[in-house]
C-alpha cells in the first residue's frame, strides 16, 4: 500500500505550486486557475486522510468543496467579465483603483 | 522485480485487456459499418442507390473509405495553432472509446467453452517462468467491468468529449470553425443537464448506479420488467425514454440538431479546416458518440441483454444487446433522412426551456410514485 | 516496489509537470489545458484512495463543467499571450524560487512524521453490501442525507446564489439601468437645489 505521507507530500508541492503562481501571474485568468490549484491541493489531502481513518466524512468536506469552488469559479468570471468590460485589459497590475 | 509482479492480480489484469481488445475492435467495425448503413438507408429514404460497387453490394466500403482517409493529403493550415490543432480530434476521439469497459453486453457467470484447459495451460505456463498465477477461465464476465459509479462514469466520459471541439474549433483560426465550436458545445453543455436529470427515474426505480446490476434487474417476466413496462414506474420511464432520445440526439450533434456542423449553415462547423485523417478522427467520435448513447439507452430502458431464451443459453445475451442496439442506430439513421434541421435560436430554447422543466418535473414524479410504491 | 507505488509515481509526476504548465506558460489556454490535466490525474489519484464517486463528480464538475467555463471566458475575451510583462514589482520573480523551496520543506518536515499506511479496504465492484464499502454512491449518499444534510442543504443555496449573482454581474447594461441612473441623478439635483435654497433662506 502507499504510505499516506506520499499523498500530503503531493498535496503540499500543488498547493506550494498554486501560491507561487498566484505570485507571479499578471494575467487574471490565470491567477483564478492557480487559485483552483490549490484547492485541488486539498482536495487531494483530504481524501487521503478519508481513506486513513477509513470515514466517509472527509469525501463529503470535498464534495462540499466542489461545490463552493463551482460557485467561486462561476461569480469570480463574472466579475472578471464585467472588469474586462470597462477597461479593456486583463492585466492585474491595471488594476488599481477601487472605482470599477 | 518479484514483489512488482506479485502484487498484480493477474487474472483480473489479463482477462480485462483481453476483452478491451476483443470489445474494441467489434465497435470500431460496428463504427465502421454504421456509417456504410447510414449511407445505404439515407440512400433508401431518397429514393437512390448508395455504395453498391465495392464488393458485394458495398460491403468493402468502410476498408475503402479508409484507405482514402489515410492516403489523401494532410493539409495543416498556416496561422493555426499546431499543438492544439493537432491535439483537438485526439481529445474527442479517446473519451468517446474509453466508455466501452461498462458496456453490459452480456451477463456476469457465462460458461466459457474450453476454459478450464486454457486456464490449466496458462497456470503451467505461468509455473514455468516462477510466478504463481491460479487463473480461474471457466465463467467470464461478458463486460470489461462493474465499476459502482458505472453510470457517472458514461457522463464523465461525455463531458470530457465536449474539449476537442472547443479547442478544434478555436486553434483552427477560422470565423467558421470558432462559431462552429462555440455553438457545437454551448449546445452539448445544455443538453447534457437535461440527459443527466432524465436518467434519474431509472436510478430511483433500480437504486444503483452499475449499469450490470440495472441490467440484471430487469430480467424474467418475458419482458415486461423492462424499465418502460415495470409497474410501478412505467409513465416516469416512459417520459424519462422521450426526453433522453432527444437529448442524445443533441448531445451527438445529429440531425434535427446538427446546425453547428451542417454543410448548408456553417460551412463543416468546428471540422472546416481539417482533412485526412483529423478529419476521420472526428467522423469516427461522432459514431462512437452515437454507439455510446444507444447502448446507455437500450441498457436503462430496454433491459439491455435481456430477451428470449437468456436464461438457459446465456451467449444469447449479446445477440439480444446488439439487436436493441442496431434499432437504435438504425433510428438515428432513418431521423436524419426524415426531418429537417433546427436553427440555433429555437434549439437553445427547446433545451431550457421545454427540456429542462420537462426533466425536472419527471424527477418530482419519479420520487413521487418511488416513495408511494416501492 | 509494488504496482501501486508506480501507479502514484507516475500520476504524481503527471500531476506536478502539468501543475508546473499551469503556472509558467503565458497564453491562458496553455495553462487551461495544463490544469484540465492537473484534474485528471488528481481524480486518477481519488480512485487509488478508494473515492469512487468523488473521483467522477472531479470530472463531471470541475474538468467538464468549470475548465469549460474557463476556457469558454478565454476564447470570448480574446485572451492572447502576453507580449511584454511590465512588472511593476519585478523582484518578486526573483523571490518565487527561494520561498518555492522554503514552503516545501517546511511542509515535509512535518509530513515524514505521517508515515502511517491505511488499512487494505475489499473492492467495490459487485460488492454484496455498497453502502459498507469506503467510498462508493450509496455510502456517500448515506452520510449526506443523514449526518450531513445541513451542509448539502447550505451548498444548494449558495450554487442558487452565485447562479443569480453570476447572472446579474454579467449582463450587458440594460436601457431599465441607464433610465434609473439617470432618474437618480435627476432626483440627486433637484435634492442639492432644495437644499441650497433652505440655506440660503
Amino acid at each position: 500500500m502507499v504510505p499516506l505521507s506520499w499523498y500530503l507530500a503531493l498535496s503540499a508541492v500543488l498547493f506550494t505550486i498554486g501560491v507561487v503562481g498566484v505570485l507571479i501571474q499578471r494575467n487574471v485568468i490565470s491567477l483564478f486557475m492557480c487559485v483552483e490549484l490549490m484547492l485541488n491541493a486539498v482536495n487531494i489531502s483530504l481524501i487521503a486522510f478519508s481513506r486513513l481513518h477509513a470515514d466517509v466524512t472527509g469525501q463529503l468536506f470535498v464534495f462540499i468543496v466542489m461545490a463552493v469552488a463551482a460557485a467561486e469559479a462561476a461569480v469570480g468570471l463574472a466579475i472578471i467579465i464585467a472588469l474586462f468590460r470597462s477597461r479593456e485589459t486583463l492585466n492585474v497590475d491595471d488594476a488599481d483603483l477601487l472605482k470599477l | 522485480m518479484s514483489s512488482l509482479l506479485n502484487s498484480i492480480d493477474f487474472q483480473y489484469v489479463i482477462g480485462a485487456l483481453v476483452k478491451i481488445a476483443v470489445f474494441w475492435i467489434f465497435i470500431m467495425l460496428v463504427v465502421a459499418y454504421t456509417v456504410y448503413a447510414e449511407r445505404r438507408v439515407l440512400a433508401v429514404i431518397q429514393n437512390r442507390l448508395g455504395p453498391n460497387r465495392v464488393g458485394w453490394q458495398g460491403l468493402l466500403q468502410p476498408f475503402a473509405d479508409l484507405l482514402k482517409f489515410i492516403f489523401k493529403e494532410d493539409i495543416i493550415p498556416l496561422a493555426v495553432n499546431k499543438w492544439l490543432y493537432v491535439l483537438a480530434p485526439i481529445i474527442v476521439l479517446i473519451p468517446a472509446m474509453m466508455v466501452l469497459i461498462v458496456y453490459p453486453f452480456g451477463p456476469g457467470d457465462v460458461p466459457l467453452p474450453f476454459g478450464a484447459d486454457i486456464s490449466n495451460t496458462l497456470n503451467d505456463l505461468g509455473k514455468r517462468f516462477g510466478m504463481s498465477w491460479n487463473l480461474d477461465l471457466s465463467k467470464i464476465n461478458l463486460y470489461v467491468t462493474n465499476m459502482n459509479v458505472g453510470l457517472l462514469y458514461v457522463f464523465a466520459m461525455t463531458s470530457l468529449g465536449i474539449y476537442g471541439i472547443v479547442i478544434g474549433g478555436w486553434a483552427s483560426n477560422s470565423k467558421y470553425s470558432l462559431l462552429g465550436g462555440l455553438r457545437s458545445s454551448a449546445q452539448m453543455i445544455s443538453y447534457e443537464l437535461a440527459l443527466s436529470l432524465s436518467v434519474i427515474a431509472v436510478l430511483i426505480q433500480a437504486g444503483t448506479l452499475d449499469l450490470a446490476k440495472i441490467v440484471e434487474q430487469q430480467q424474467g417476466w418475458y419482458g415486461f420488467k423492462w424499465n418502460i413496462f415495470q409497474w410501478p414506474m412505467f409513465l416516469p420511464c416512459i417520459i424519462a425514454f422521450t426526453i433522453y432520445m432527444i437529448s442524445a440526439i443533441a448531445e451527438t450533434n445529429r440531425v434535427p440538431f446538427d446546425l453547428p456542423e451542417a454543410e448548408t449553415e456553417l460551412v463543416a462547423g468546428f471540422h472546416t479546416e481539417y482533412s485526412s485523417l483529423k478529419f476521420a478522427l472526428f467522423f469516427m467520435a461522432e459514431y462512437v458518440n452515437m454507439m455510446t448513447v444507444s447502448v446507455l439507452a437500450t441498457t436503462l430502458f430496454l433491459g439491455g441483454w435481456n430477451g428470449p431464451g437468456v436464461e438457459t443459453y446465456k451467449w444469447l445475451g449479446p445477440v439480444w444487446f446488439l439487436a436493441k442496439v442496431f434499432f437504435f442506430l438504425f433510428l438515428y439513421i432513418w431521423l436524419r433522412g426524415t426531418l429537417p434541421r433546427f436553427r440555433y435560436d429555437q434549439l437553445m430554447d427547446f433545451g431550457w426551456k421545454v427540456l429542462l422543466p420537462a426533466a425536472l418535473f419527471n424527477v418530482v414524479l419519479a420520487s413521487a410514485i418511488g416513495v408511494l410504491f416501492l | 516496489m509494488e504496482f501501486s507505488h508506480i501507479l502514484f509515481l507516475g500520476l504524481a509526476a503527471l500531476a506536478v509537470v502539468a501543475a508546473f504548465n499551469v503556472i509558467l506558460q503565458r497564453n491562458p489556454i496553455y495553462s487551461a489545458i495544463g490544469l484540465i490535466v492537473v484534474l485528471g490525474s488528481l481524480a486518477a489519484l481519488f480512485l487509488t484512495l478508494s473515492a469512487q464517486f468523488i473521483a467522477a463528480m472531479q470530472i463531471i464538475v470541475y474538468a467538464g463543467a468549470i475548465m469549460v467555463l474557463f476556457v469558454f471566458v478565454i476564447m470570448l475575451l480574446n485572451v492572447r499571450a502576453e507580449e511584454t510583462r511590465m512588472d511593476k514589482q519585478k523582484y518578486l520573480k526573483w523571490l518565487a524560487a527561494p520561498l518555492f523551496l522554503a514552503l516545501l520543506a517546511e511542509v515535509m518536515t512535518v509530513v515524514r512524521y505521517v508515515n502511517l499506511t491505511p488499512q487494505p479496504l475489499q473492492s467495490a465492484n459487485g460488492a454484496a453490501n455498497p453502502q459498507g464499502v469506503l467510498g462508493t454512491v450509496e455510502n456517500i449518499a448515506f452520510g449526506m442525507f443523514t449526518d450531513y444534510l445541513i451542509p448539502f442543504e447550505a451548498a444548494s443555496i449558495l450554487i442558487l446564489m452565485a447562479i443569480v449573482g453570476s447572472m446579474l454581474l454579467a449582463r450587458r447594461e440594460q436601457k431599465e439601468d441607464v433610465e434609473r441612473i439617470e432618474k437618480a441623478l435627476i432626483r440627486q439635483q433637484e435634492e442639492e437645489q432644495k437644499y441650497e435654497e433652505e440655506v440660503a433662506v
